[in-house]
């Protein structure tokens, strides 16, 4: 079986990947979700790997709740994006100020 | 020879997915991102599998392929976006971008390295989540949750549900009448009494409403 140390490896470089999508698309709203859901696969991909290689299937089970909460978010993320684009016309998020006093 | 091939199959699905999350990030079309997130996710899935945790692995496919990915498609081909504009920052973010994302993988990789190197205890399992004994992985999984997770299960379904009424009432329009159409019930609801005033104005003084 490949070790736990290449799987922990795979998943810290999707987590970095997602992390510099945020830095690098500031203004694409689309891409800072996409971003996130990748940062959200790499800690699946971590708590997965562990819970297997402790035999121990609460890992999954959390692995599971953690897909249900980021499923909400995207739909949720999405609905706010799509409101914003009907206001503005635009979904550059750079100079999202609307709620300021 | 088994180890092998698993070997292979692993650095396979790793290397396409950390390259289609490389490209997810870097694609100049978000409708490219989409396709390149999908990409992840199968490989993603295929690595899950590797592990042995089917459940998950079909899971993902079914909800993040299915249902996220379709849904990011949506909307990036719903609304009618400039991206090139949106990608104007791109090239004057990369520097700072690059050098924060090379430090967090060097502390991620050191605190691997660390934990490799032992003597640092990370915890071990109750024994609470073990496997049951000859079932598959969907059926020690369906065991534990509704054994030990019942009311997280249910938790989770609220947010679900929450999510989707949030979503709804979010993007849900009210139908307004457009100019000039009439509504029915109002003109049928209307009396002489409180549609008409009779005023009868002296000479040379005008009337207010």
């Amino acid at each position: 079986m490949i070790g736990i140390e290449h799987y922990v490896f795979v998943s810290a470089i999707l987590f970095v990947l997602g992390v510099l999508g945020i830095f690098l698309n500031r203004k694409n709203i689309i891409v800072i979700l996409m971003a996130i859901e990748l940062i959200l696969l790499a800690v699946n991909l971590n708590l997965v790997a562990f819970s297997a290689f402790l035999g121990d299937l609460t890992g999954q089970v959390f692995a599971m709740f953690v897909l249900t909460v980021a499923a909400g978010e995207a739909a949720i993320g999405l609905a706010i994006l799509v409101i914003y684009f009907r206001g503005r016309g635009t979904i550059a998020v750079d100079s999202v100020d609307r709620l300021k006093g | 020879m088994l180890s092998g091939l698993e070997a292979v199959f692993f650095y396979l699905f790793a290397f396409v997915a950390v390259a289609a999350g490389f490209m997810v990030i870097s694609a100049r079309n978000p409708v490219h991102s989409v396709l390149y997130l999908i990409l992840t996710f199968f490989n993603a899935a295929a690595l899950f599998l590797l592990t042995g945790a089917e459940f998950l692995a079909m899971i993902l496919l079914v909800v993040y392929v299915g249902a996220v990915a379709v849904l990011f498609l949506f909307v990036v081909m719903m609304l009618d976006i400039d991206f090139a504009e949106l990608r104007a920052g791109f090239v004057k973010n990369f520097p700072l971008g690059l050098l924060i994302a090379l430090v967090l993988l060097a502390e991620l990789v050191l605190g691997i390295g660390a934990w490799q190197l032992g003597g640092i205890e990370l915890g071990v399992p109750t024994g609470k989540g073990a496997a049951v004994l000859g079932a598959s992985n969907i059926e020690s999984i369906g065991v534990i949750l509704y054994r030990d997770y019942l009311f997280l299960f249910e938790a989770a379904g609220l947010i679900l549900l929450v999510s989707m009424v949030g979503a709804i009432v979010l993007t849900h329009r009210e139908g307004r009448a457009p100019r000039g159409q009439q509504d029915i019930s109002k003109q049928v609801a209307r009396r002489p009494g409180e549609a008409t005033v009779m005023r009868q104005p002296t000479v040379g003084e005008g009337i207010e409403l």
